[in-house]
């Protein structure tokens, strides 16, 4: 079990006040915090060995270029890739897809379909849509139930052989839903198709073993598990990586230049164009190294106790209602109270110093599906407390008193 | 009464709380006594953008005078539209197109807004404001 009391002081920002409340942070599926290891690596980089990667023949060059790669490596490890040149820097998770959908413009043909789970947020969305535009291929939705949960059996009904590509989520950053991916990554290699799997709500509550899983594409972002923001990777299988072409042309990402023709490096550098976040790279490492060293089955299992503990507290609310009810599901709730607003009630609590998420979450087709306006998402970390749970439904109490 | 009168008025009620739970609570109140809009007057026409939640505006000239009425979809943000109709509704339109917003700012509404409740306060001002503009063209 975690010592939650002994970890909260990595955090200096769990110490701050907001609007004159002890601040109570419970939008850690928008963004988590950074422990006081990661900013002292982020500090440590830009006040002893700032510089650029690969090229430099200097010292500091190969001091950064060193810990880059053993960032790398450490992803690599993490995510039990088989290569580390598997795992591409990215920005995050957006960008991560966007070099996927890209790439696959000259894998597809007119008439190819696409699946996609009817729970995305809109960075799994519109690349894709943006794909079916440019090559003519089919967008169908992988539909869900009321409690949040992917029908697999119609999923099996949409997939053929003309499925080229299938994507999904891990986890739904909006109802906090597992999906079954191992089921969804076999059925479509069935029929010969690919498959990303964004695991950016994955990555801070669960290990994914990239060859157990046997998934061609998997994309992180660093600042939803304890790193910096502008930070995050594609993980892709070596030969779907060499299929595709590379997404921005540039520095590094090369092989041979001449004004006639331009040959391209190896992977990773392939997909790595122009100088790249560094000091995000190393950080996310460290993030890496904090998280482990707490461990992510003691991470799920607390986190487990903060999601029951809440949804049974706040659903003695009355007229409140929960949003997401998988079976399976992560330390997200999403809520509204009957008659309310989401962005009234989010507003209040913010008075009250809770930070929570509302809104729709980026994930508009979901609130079409339960035609609403959008939730109050609450969304718990490793270091949030059962104290902090109380503070929460206290505060929807008041909030609710004050609005009806 | 004037605009700068009424805007005054408000200024003084919100002067009165302490904290901004209170502020908050007074523009639920005032969100509650909100006359509302007539339904057939709730179009995505008269929808303000930029705002999270949805407000409804509809304007008419009443004799020389242009009067307001509002609806949202979420409470706190009808507070706001009610205290801004206050100042500005039953005006005539040059006065509307005249009045300066600096009361926004003494009562401090702006920056205890979280900043999309914010924009859509700048947009629902811009948009009032643009109703004078129609309505004295067309009183020109």
């Amino acid at each position: 079990m975690i010592d939650v009391t002994k970890i909260r002081q990595d955090f200096p920002i769990l110490n701050r006040e907001v609007n004159g409340k002890p601040l109570v942070y419970l939008d850690n599926a928008a963004t988590s915090q950074t422990p006081q290891q990661v900013i002292d690596v982020i500090v440590d980089y830009y006040q002893n060995y700032n510089a650029n990667i690969h090229r430099g023949v200097h010292a500091l060059s190969q001091e950064a270029t060193d810990k880059y790669e053993v960032a790398r490596q450490k992803i690599q490890e993490h995510f039990n890739a088989k290569n580390s040149y598997e795992i591409i820097f990215t920005s995050g998770t957006t960008h991560s897809i966007n070099i996927v959908a890209n790439g696959f413009t000259t894998l597809l043909e007119k008439g190819d379909e696409i699946l996609v789970s009817a729970m995305e947020h809109h960075s799994n969305i519109v690349p894709w849509q943006m794909l079916a535009d440019r090559t003519g291929a089919v967008l169908k939705v992988i539909p869900m139930n009321f409690e949040g949960e992917l029908k697999m059996d119609v999923y099996e009904e949409l997939l053929s052989s003309k499925t080229k590509l299938v994507f999904c989520n891990h986890i739904s950053n909006a109802l906090g839903t597992i999906n079954p991916i191992e089921e969804i990554i076999e059925k479509a290699h069935a029929v010969g198709a690919a498959v990303l799997i964004d695991g950016a709500q994955a990555a801070p509550h669960v290990k994914a073993d990239m060859q157990q899983l046997d998934v061609d594409f998997y994309t992180v972002s660093a600042h939803k598990m304890c790193g910096p923001t502008g930070e995050g990777m594609l993980y892709g299988k070596e030969e779907w990586l060499n299929k595709l072409p590379p997404y921005q042309g540039g520095g590094e990402m090369i092989a041979e230049v001449t004004f006639e023709k331009t040959t391209y490096a190896d992977l990773p550098h392939k997909f790595e164009a122009g100088t790249p976040n560094i000091c995000g790279g190393i950080a996310f490492g460290a993030a890496l190294d904090y998280m482990n060293a707490i461990g992510f089955e003691a991470i799920a299992e607390y986190e487990h106790k903060l999601l029951e503990y809440a949804t049974q507290e706040l659903l003695k609310i009355e007229g409140l209602k929960i949003y997401g009810t998988a079976k399976n599901k992560t330390s997200v709730i999403s809520f509204n109270i009957e008659g309310l607003h989401p962005y009234d009630i989010g507003s209040i609590l913010d008075k009250l110093g809770v930070a929570v998420r509302t809104g729709h979450h980026c994930a508009q087709p979901i609130m079409d599906f339960y035609k609403i306006p959008g939730t109050v998402r609450a969304s718990f970390s490793f270091y949030n407390t059962m104290s902090e749970v109380d503070v929460l439904v206290a505060a929807v109490i008041r909030a609710k008193g004050m609005l009806e | 009464m004037q605009i700068k009168e009424i805007q005054d008025e408000i200024v003084d009620e919100f002067s009165m709380f302490d904290d901004w739970m209170q502020r908050y609570e007074y523009m639920i109140d005032l969100g509650k006594s909100l006359p509302l809009i007539n339904d057939s007057y709730k179009t995505n026409d008269n929808i303000i953008k930029g705002c999270q939640s949805k407000v409804w505006v509809h304007a008419e000239l009443e004799e020389d005078k242009l009067v307001f009425t509002a609806d949202s979809d979420a409470i706190i943000t009808k507070g706001i539209i009610a205290i801004l109709i206050r100042a500005f509704s039953n005006q005539r339109p040059q006065d509307i197109i005249d009045a300066d917003t600096e009361f926004i700012d003494e009562i401090g509404l702006k920056e205890h807004l979280s900043p999309t409740r914010a924009n859509g306060l700048v947009s629902m001002i811009k948009q009032l404001k643009l109703y004078a503009i129609a309505y004295q063209t067309q009183l020109n």
